[in-house]
């Protein structure tokens, strides 16, 4: 039983690192922080629900027009709840998501409605492992994870725009005055996040076999918990505390009761900001 | 005088015993039910922005967990007056305390932390709390809730009618009001005003930052708590769903909307925006959606509301109205 929590919480938590990563990029590079990345992963989530249900498309294009629906909505949201709040603190940005979540949410809850909508389910064949099992869409979804994740470092290491996004995560000015265009790299990292949060939603939606318009809230709080365990800043801090969340939460299903699962990621954030504000793995930086 | 200076006093009593006079005749001439519960919501949402405000405006604290307190002195209430049958005139002021409790549990380790982290953590504990009222169904009977608060009586008069209400919210209101001002009036609210402008300048004059800022915590939990109670036997039903963080975003914009940091903004940001959906018909199935767009092109072009101190929320654009407000004297 321990091995089958095991791998349905390293299943959980991946998904849940898709997350918590864009808010690490989010936070890292413009030192915001975005309320409305769970609605924006619950567009991604309604995109693929409609890709594979309406349209009948095979799952990679699904994935793909959720990424895509991600990037757009990010790129959006960038220019306009972002762009005119620069330089004014924390808050200013952060009521403005506030805002665009709940429009967001309700505008898909009025069109589509507030119940649960069905996905069909993929890949249900089961590998046997002792007397635990793993489905093969448990191991595609942590591939695509993987390979998203390997994606996004390469793409973060190697190009050039992941080097502006480097230099500009570091002192924003001096990277504007060395030619980097600032503004655009913002974009850009918004744009990255939202794809990776709507990458998410897809899955989700594929591995729990439903999206719903409210899916948005609860996902985007398990991402911040997850962040918050690597002190915002840190893209390995935030895939662990995402896959310690994901396998704590199935054993407390396991083994305490089912109603309190989704208390886990609260317990973590809050403990972790008491006790260690900057994270496992973050850099220090000034929280307190 | 600019509207965010407004605080009501003798000398301009020509402008609030008129409005005071016209709340007080209301129920006599409008007898519709519906309307009359309308305002009674407002006055419930007058109270809660009030209290957000304290942490939120006053002290420039971004607590984001105010609706669990709420809950809590819901909840407070439901819990004494259906199991040990006490009265509204009791389980009201045990309300206050028990928010007020859990407020400095709270605070403790809380409060320790800025900004950002304040906001995530007060959210965390927010979740926290509503998880476990729907989890602990031997004390709050989880996702069922708790019906059949009975409302308030005095005497053998049971406060029955939305018109009780309407009274019993208003008299609610101009207490509030006054201790508010009040406490905003006197050194602990300057207190407030020093941490929100400048945290060094405010300690380096002596103030004891913790402390004060868990004061101003509490006295806010306190305000949701007896508020709560008020809830619980109006709507004699309570659960969980009515206190979540969705809640907290209502008051915040309610607040935001209003206008953070003075006396007169709350009122006129949970008033309005408890009023206008339901004036607007046609609106009040888009009720969130338009808290959402409203809160979204206030940010964007009126960061501090209908009745704030310009710059109050740190835009650049209005540091200077904002400096020339701190100087006039008129930020109380």
């Amino acid at each position: 039983m321990l091995l089958q929590q095991l791998i349905n919480g390293l299943t959980q938590g991946s998904l849940y690192a898709l997350v918590a990563i864009g808010f690490v990029i989010i936070f890292g590079t413009m030192n915001l922080v975005t309320f409305a990345h769970g609605e924006v992963y619950m567009v991604g989530a309604f995109m693929g629900y409609f890709a594979l249900t309406l349209w009948n498309l095979p799952w990679p294009v699904a994935l793909m027009m959720g990424m895509a629906a991600g990037w757009i909505l990010g790129v959006l949201m960038e220019k306009i709840a972002f762009r005119p709040m620069r330089n004014v603190g924390h808050m200013p940005p952060l009521l403005i998501t506030i805002g665009m979540s709940i429009i967001l949410k309700e505008a898909v809850m009025i069109v589509w409605g507030a119940e649960n909508r069905p996905v069909p389910s993929l890949y249900g064949q089961t590998i046997q492992l002792g007397n635990s099992q793993i489905s093969l869409l448990q191991l595609v979804i942590m591939g695509i994870v993987v390979m998203l994740i390997v994606g996004l470092q390469l793409l973060i290491q190697g190009t050039k725009i992941g080097r502006a996004m480097r230099a500009t995560a570091q002192d924003h000015e001096a990277a504007q005055a060395m030619g980097v265009n600032a503004d655009r790299v913002f974009n850009i990292a918004f744009g990255l996040a939202s794809l990776l949060g709507g990458a998410g939603g897809v899955l989700v939606g594929i591995y729990y076999n439903a999206v719903s318009a409210t899916m948005g809230g609860t996902a985007g709080m398990k991402g911040f918990a997850a962040c918050i365990f690597g002190g915002l800043t840190s893209i390995p801090g935030a895939i662990l505390g995402s896959l310690i969340i994901g396998v704590v939460e199935n054993l407390t299903v396991q083994y305490i009761a089912s109603g309190y699962r989704d208390i886990i990621g609260f317990l973590v954030m809050v403990a972790v900001l008491i006790m260690r504000p900057q994270g496992l793995l973050g850099s220090k930086m000034r929280v307190v | 005088m600019a509207l965010y200076t407004f605080t009501p006093q003798r000398d301009n009593a020509w402008i609030w015993l008129p409005i005071l006079g016209v709340l007080l005749a209301f129920p006599v001439v409008i007898k519709n039910e519906y309307i009359l519960n309308v305002g009674v919501l407002a006055g419930i949402y007058v109270i809660l922005t009030m209290g957000l405000n304290i942490t939120n405006g006053w002290t420039g604290l971004m607590s984001f967990g105010y609706a669990a307190f709420y809950g809590i002195g819901a909840y407070t209430a439901g819990i004494l007056a259906t199991r040990y049958a006490v009265p509204f005139w009791l389980t009201f002021p045990a309300a206050g305390v028990v928010a007020g409790l859990f407020g400095v549990a709270i605070a403790l380790p809380t409060l320790r932390l800025k900004g950002i982290f304040l906001a995530l953590i007060t959210i965390g504990f927010q979740e926290i709390v509503f998880l476990v009222t729907l989890n602990w169904t031997s004390l709050t009977r989880g996702p069922m809730g708790i019906p059949g608060i009975p409302p308030p009586s005095l005497a053998g008069y049971s406060f029955s009618s939305n018109r009780d209400f309407f009274y019993l919210i208003l008299a609610l209101n101009v207490m509030m009001i006054f201790v508010v001002s009040r406490i905003m009036g006197s050194r602990v609210g300057r207190t407030f005003i020093a941490i929100r402008e400048d945290e060094v300048a405010a300690q380096a004059v002596g103030i004891p930052l913790f402390r004060t800022k868990v004061l101003s915590f509490v006295i806010s939990t306190v305000m949701a708590g007896v508020v709560g109670a008020f809830f619980a036997h109006h709507a004699q039903f309570i659960s969980a769903d009515s206190f979540r963080l969705d809640e907290t975003f209502i008051v915040l914009t309610m607040l935001i909307v209003g206008g953070m940091g003075t006396l007169i903004g709350p009122i006129i940001g949970a008033v309005f925006l408890v009023i206008f959906p339901e004036a607007a018909r046609f609106l009040s199935q888009y009720r969130e959606i338009v808290y959402g767009a409203i809160l979204v092109l206030v940010i964007l072009f009126r960061p501090e509301g209908i009745a704030g101190i310009p710059g109050i929320i740190h835009s650049p654009a209005h540091k200077k109205g904002r400096e020339a407000a701190m100087q006039e004297g008129a930020t109380r």
